[in-house]
């Protein structure tokens, strides 16, 4: 078992360490999003019924597009020096060390968002129990968002016009994320059940969880070839 | 132990396959043109008009067609991917890469005509039918596969990343498609259903079929000629292409 944790906690616990030194990157992710949800507002204007109706969508898109803005930062900058090519290299499984990274990635610019995420909901007038499902929605979908990006961000490692490629292939995965975390605010607020929703996106978090950091180690291979 | 009738592994290699795939086009692009041809007399003058819908329905036997083809070729092209990945062989790398421009078409032909067949039928260009949006993600997955593609240089890389994307993609394409369609069940706004179409007249079955493997050979004839295209290009170098080849 410590084959697997040691290898693990390290991997997270550096990632998280050099989040902290450069505490800008991680705030500047967290600000676009609460920017981006707040400008909506002031484009289809003040109705507080209507937004409350578009408040599920325009939360989950603003999370969407302010994980993509982090994502490249994931490989990039242990890539330049060279940090990764060691972790590929070293005895410890690099799947392992690239969960950890994924998982450091979870927790610098996933985590705020969903603390973030109840607080932008009053501003759309949700009920507290809708920001309860809210922030669960998040909760079990923001990871998700994490691993399907990871494997985006290795494909992308070091290619030319990373950025804008990565958005191009990693949105139209991200639909199910969307459809069934939003859904699950949205059909809150109809005054449905939520079970559906939430145990799909458990499901594609399980499903995420196994798959992504085996993909995406797969994917670095290629790159660091 | 019998030696196999047909050495199917002969043909993995690039140099063998440039001149198979030559001698296959001309075959290939004859069949498209006569299939084609029988295809559109029977949708235009065989075919009778609908009942419901007028001489406008006519443009389903491209539509049917077209979108059976986008989907079909993804799954092609994925297994071509996993054949990259498995075997690592250059020549699967090329046929993948060479399908997508033909499935991207399809798939945006698939939308365009579905759009001018909407306007008059449904009242409107475009509806969030859970078909419809996920025919419009697959166009997306293909251009998101020919952008990576197309932005990585060096070419093994640019093979082996693809096939890890189109795998993905394969795998989320049901995923998307399941969601986006519980997306619109539960959204029942202007939802119009395609599936509650009527029983078909059986000419109308055949138009499709025939213009279905009209598009089939097409599309075998444009991959074959695209993987000529690359092989030349990335083996630009060798000695077999400069004496066999290019003559």
């Amino acid at each position: 078992m410590s084959a697997f944790f040691v290898p693990f906690k390290q991997s997270v616990q550096r990632d998280l360490l050099l989040a902290a030194r450069h505490k800008t990157e991680l705030i500047t992710a967290l600000f676009f999003f609460v920017i981006v949800v707040n400008l909506l507002p002031l484009g289809v204007g003040p109705d507080p019924e209507l937004l409350r109706k578009i408040a599920p969508g325009i939360l989950w898109i603003g999370a969407l597009l302010a994980t993509l803005l982090g994502l490249q930062r994931m490989f990039a900058p242990d890539h330049a020096d060279g940090t990764l090519e060691q972790m590929a290299l070293s005895p410890q499984s690099f799947t392992v060390l690239v969960a950890g990274k994924i998982t450091a990635h979870w927790l610098v610019a996933g985590v705020p968002v969903v603390l973030m995420a109840p607080l932008l909901g009053l501003q759309f007038d949700l009920s507290a129990r809708s920001l309860w499902v809210l922030t669960l929605s998040f909760l079990l979908g923001r990871p998700v968002l994490s691993l399907i990006g990871s494997v985006g961000a290795a494909l992308t490692l070091g290619v030319r016009g990373g950025g804008v490629l990565l958005s191009l292939l990693i949105l139209p995965l991200y639909i199910p994320a969307l459809i069934f975390g939003a859904g699950a605010v949205e059909a809150d607020l109809a005054g449905l059940s939520i079970e559906g929703h939430m145990s799909l996106l458990a499901a594609l978090a399980v499903l995420s969880a196994f798959f992504g950091p085996w993909v995406t180690t797969f994917a670095l291979r290629i790159a660091l070839e | 132990m019998n030696a196999p009738l047909i050495n199917w592994y002969k043909f993995s290699s690039p140099a063998t396959f440039y001149p198979l795939a030559g001698k296959l086009i001309p075959w290939f692009a004859a069949a498209t043109i006569l299939l084609a041809a029988v295809g559109l007399w029977i949708s235009f003058f065989v075919a009778p008009t609908d009942a419901q819908q007028g001489e406008g329905y006519r443009i389903i036997f491209v539509h049917v067609a077209a979108s059976w083809m986008s989907m079909f070729i993804y799954c092609v092209m994925a297994f071509w991917s996993a054949m990259c990945l498995s075997f690592n062989t250059r020549l699967s790398g090329m046929m993948a890469s060479a399908l997508a421009p033909t499935g991207a078409m399809f798939a945006f032909l698939s939308l365009l005509t579905g759009s001018l067949w909407g306007k008059p039928m449904w009242g409107a260009w475009w509806v969030w039918d859970a078909r419809l949006t996920s025919q419009l993600i697959l166009f997306f997955l293909y251009l998101g596969f020919m952008a990576l593609q197309s932005a990585i240089d060096d070419p093994r890389r640019a093979d082996k990343a693809g096939a890890i994307l189109s795998l993905v993609g394969v795998i989320n394409v049901p995923i998307i498609y399941f969601s986006v369609q519980w997306w619109n069940t539960l959204h029942q706004g202007a939802s119009v259903s395609m599936t509650k179409s009527p029983s078909m007249a059986q000419t109308m079955l055949w138009g499709m079929l025939i213009m279905a493997l009209a598009f089939w050979a097409y599309s075998i004839t444009m991959a074959l000629l695209r993987v000529r295209c690359i092989i030349l290009e990335r083996e630009m170098t060798n000695e077999w292409v400069k004496k066999n080849a290019l003559e």
